[in-house]
């Protein structure tokens, strides 16, 4: 231990007293859900509803179509209205079940296991696979992927991710105040199924509720090894190599994963999805979604159902205010604008934020570069994000890339602290479309 | 009613991060400007009104060929970022007091259009603007811009007179003859100090330029790198080689305090556009600063070197960027 840092980042406000003290609170349930069939990294799911069907909460109206896929469960009962093709909110067009609810809340079968612990590895991946968990921060990779390393890569470490690290979500904060239990039932789970003996749990320091309240809930929890760590708040230490960094001081290599140092990280919202699935055999149809920033009238943290329209949150927490113009699915470093709030809340949604016009910085005109270097120490990865957008900028992709291109897990950083208000981030994915890895 | 306000509202889609520092290159120039006022007062205080004339006559001619350039360009007028200002503000310190009118009106011009705008604009220039038109001065009207006065405080004599500056002095009639003008090695230093000698305007003030410099560091504008690498080296040098008795017999405290060496390590070779990006690379940078300061001083025609020091390595600092890359995350086992 004492490692705790990583080279570079940044240190935004991070607004979360909006919403930090909100308790989570479910929903006004919504009259139709859309559920994407497409909610995670992979290959998208196969609807198996038709038209007109009734169906139950929980059940299943996607198949996996892959091993790298998740399947998807309804949240809500009623009947499937129609399966129609919507944008997701990278712009590509995802097939979609769309349900009328009934209100009447009719779960498929759901089973309170309490010896789960007693599974064996194989049947509790089973559950996990079947529950369609996929990793909730945002990144969307199906859990059991991680769950299922190849026998020449030995995991001996488990890290639940608590960093929160973008401004304004509080979605985690709130799930490790008040489900820390169920999210350290989540960790030991995953440690079973990993064979792996360290769990450590990472959370920023600005978040010392958080810390407390699972630390104490970690002295409950006899006869295992788990530790909470403090880690310096500072943006991103919840992307998934400098978490490993700070806890572990292990450096994951470019372009491998996380199972290449002997590490799999899950979020905490994750743990918690993980052990609601392996306990009593629930499907991942509700998530925790903060809806917060300026342009918002009531700040909340929401327990929402899968599928329920953008618009709808919005509403509950008492609709935008006159100056917002901008709204954004996750937190305001690495979330994306969306053009409507017609669009459903998936698996990945952390947070809805709602930016007014003094936080949004007109860059229609930047600046040349003045080669200040305040992308470079700012980089989390080591990279020269100067050099990456003068290249692109210019057309010069090939040379991007000699500049280690494709390291850039495009966290922002970077754009952040252009004195030049260069969209950097920008003309690196637009390099990145440009030339091949 | 407010879904109907939601539904028809369109918002602004772009690409992430949505939040941006505060932080702007305007802010940065104004700010390095606002560093340079101690020692443009101490400038003022010792030189006179010729001093407040020669430097505002810099400031003004360097923003006005930056809006004319633009303006006959037909490109965005951007002389608010405070980048022409800065450029006339250290053109204008590099002077000496006494230059008539159109020194600073020939240096701007040279500073604004033909080194910075010609090369394509802020960002863009290859070597410093102030140094670039001091040095198109300085072997265009060699008389003039050596034509030193003696620092008067308070504007108390009107008529100044001609002298030497301490490297001059040191160049022409040795280390023992400077201290023998000074009267002893304390008075010398305290004169350096302060200010108080023959100089260009703004770099005599070795305490006033130090406050500026403290300033951009507290700001993180400036770090480390470059200046403390270039005084060290220099001073290392002059204490090695900068004696008469043999080696280490030389004075380093004298050489970094006398002519543009403050002045250039904290505000001309940390200029962004000029010097390395990485931190290694500007370490090698700030080391061959005053390598080739010491150089000029010691063994050329000369007898002050920092600004063609600071020039020559400007040209390096493309190469020192290539060679000086980041190490990338993770990439431990790379060669």
């Amino acid at each position: 231990m004492g490692f705790l840092v990583f080279k570079g980042g940044i240190h935004p406000a991070d607004k979360k007293e909006l919403s930090a003290d909100k308790k989570i609170t479910e929903t006004i349930k919504p009259p139709k859900v859309i559920i994407p069939l497409s909610q995670h990294i992979g290959a998208p799911c196969k609807p198996v509803v038709t038209i007109n069907q009734e169906i139950k909460k929980g059940e299943l109206i996607g198949e996996a179509t892959g091993f790298v896929s998740a399947p998807v469960h309804s949240s809500v009962s009623g009947k499937v209205i129609s399966i129609i093709e919507i944008p997701n909110i990278m712009g590509r067009m995802v097939t979609s079940v769309v349900v009328e609810n009934d209100f009447k809340d009719e779960w498929t079968l759901l089973k309170d296991n309490p010896d789960y612990m007693k599974l064996s590895p194989d049947e509790i991946k089973e559950k996990i696979k079947n529950a369609g968990i996929v990793g909730m921060g945002g990144a969307t990779f199906p859990a059991i992927v991680k769950l299922s390393p190849p026998k020449e890569k030995p995991i001996d470490t488990v890290i639940i991710n608590g960093s929160e690290c973008e401004p304004y979500l509080t979605g985690d904060y709130r799930l490790m105040i008040e489900k820390p239990s169920e999210i350290i039932e989540g960790l030991k789970i995953i440690m079973k199924v990993l064979g792996v003996s360290n769990g450590f749990i990472g959370i920023e320091d600005n978040k010392p509720l958080a810390i407390e309240s699972l630390k104490k809930a970690v002295i409950n929890s006899e006869g295992i090894n788990i530790k909470v760590c403090s880690l310096r708040t500072r943006y991103p230490q919840g992307a998934e190599k400098m978490l490993i960094k700070a806890i572990t001081g292990r450096e994951v290599p470019p372009r491998a994963l996380p199972m290449d140092v002997k590490v799999v990280v899950h979020n905490a919202g994750t743990a918690n999805a993980i052990y609601e699935a392996v306990r009593f055999g629930k499907p991942l149809i509700d998530r925790v979604v903060t809806v917060s920033g300026e342009g918002i009238r009531e700040p909340k943290n929401l327990l929402v159902k899968i599928g329920t329209p953008i618009s709808h949150l919005i509403e509950e927490c008492g609709g935008l205010k006159e100056n917002a113009v901008k709204v954004i699915s996750g937190g305001p470093m690495m979330g994306f604008a969306i053009a409507s709030l017609d669009m459903p809340v998936t698996k990945g949604t952390s947070g809805i934020t709602v930016l007014t016009e003094k936080e949004i910085v007109h860059t229609e005109k930047f600046r040349p570069c003045i080669k200040c270097g305040r992308c470079i120490d700012a980089c989390p990865m080591g990279l020269m994000p100067s050099m990456l957008s003068v290249y692109s900028e210019r057309g010069f992709f090939e040379g991007a890339k000699e500049y280690n291109l494709f390291d850039c897990f495009e966290c922002g950083c970077c754009t952040y602290v252009c004195p030049s208000k260069r969209p950097i981030v920008h003309l690196i994915r637009l390099a990145k479309t440009q030339v091949k890895p | 009613m407010d879904k109907e306000n939601n539904h028809s509202k369109s918002f602004i889609v772009s690409v992430s991060p949505h939040i941006r520092s505060d932080e702007s290159t305007g802010r940065i120039m104004w700010s390095v400007s606002a560093s340079l006022l101690p020692a443009v007062i101490m400038g003022a205080y010792y030189f006179g009104p010729r001093a407040i004339f020669a430097l505002a006559l810099c400031i003004v001619s360097s923003v006005f060929f930056e809006f004319l350039y633009l303006k006959i360009l037909k490109k965005d007028i951007t002389i608010n970022d405070g980048s022409a200002f800065l450029t006339g503000l250290l053109l204008g310190m590099n002077l000496p007091a006494s230059v008539p009118f159109y020194i600073p009106v020939a240096g701007s011009f040279f500073a604004i259009i033909i080194t910075k705008q010609l090369f394509g604009g802020l960002g863009y220039n290859i070597f410093n603007p102030a140094l670039i038109g001091r040095a198109f001065l300085l072997v265009s009207f060699p008389k003039l811009m050596t034509a030193w006065t003696e620092p008067s405080p308070a504007f108390i004599k009107i008529d100044a007179i001609t002298t030497a500056t301490p490297l001059g002095i040191l160049k022409e009639e040795g280390y023992t003859k400077l201290i023998e003008i000074f009267g002893d090695k304390a008075n010398l230093y305290s004169h350096l100090l302060y200010g108080n000698r023959a100089g260009c305007i703004g770099e005599t003030s070795a305490i006033a330029l130090l406050l500026g410099a403290a300033f951009l560091f507290y700001r993180r504008y400036i770090t480390w790198h470059i200046p403390l690498t270039f005084i060290g080296t220099a001073a290392l040098i002059a204490w090695i080689f900068g004696g008469n008795s043999g080696l280490f017999s030389g004075d380093p405290l004298l050489h970094i305090l006398s002519g543009g060496m403050m002045l250039g390590a904290f505000f001309m070779a940390t200029d962004y556009v000029t010097s390395p990006s990485m931190k290694s690379g500007q370490v090698l940078f700030g080391i061959g600063c005053g390598f080739l300061t010491m150089l000029i001083r010691l063994k050329g025609g000369y007898p002050e070197g920092v600004m063609f020091a600071i020039l020559i390595m400007n040209c390096f600092s493309p190469l020192i960027d290539r060679g000086f890359k980041s190490k990338i995350f993770g990439a431990v086992k790379k060669k």
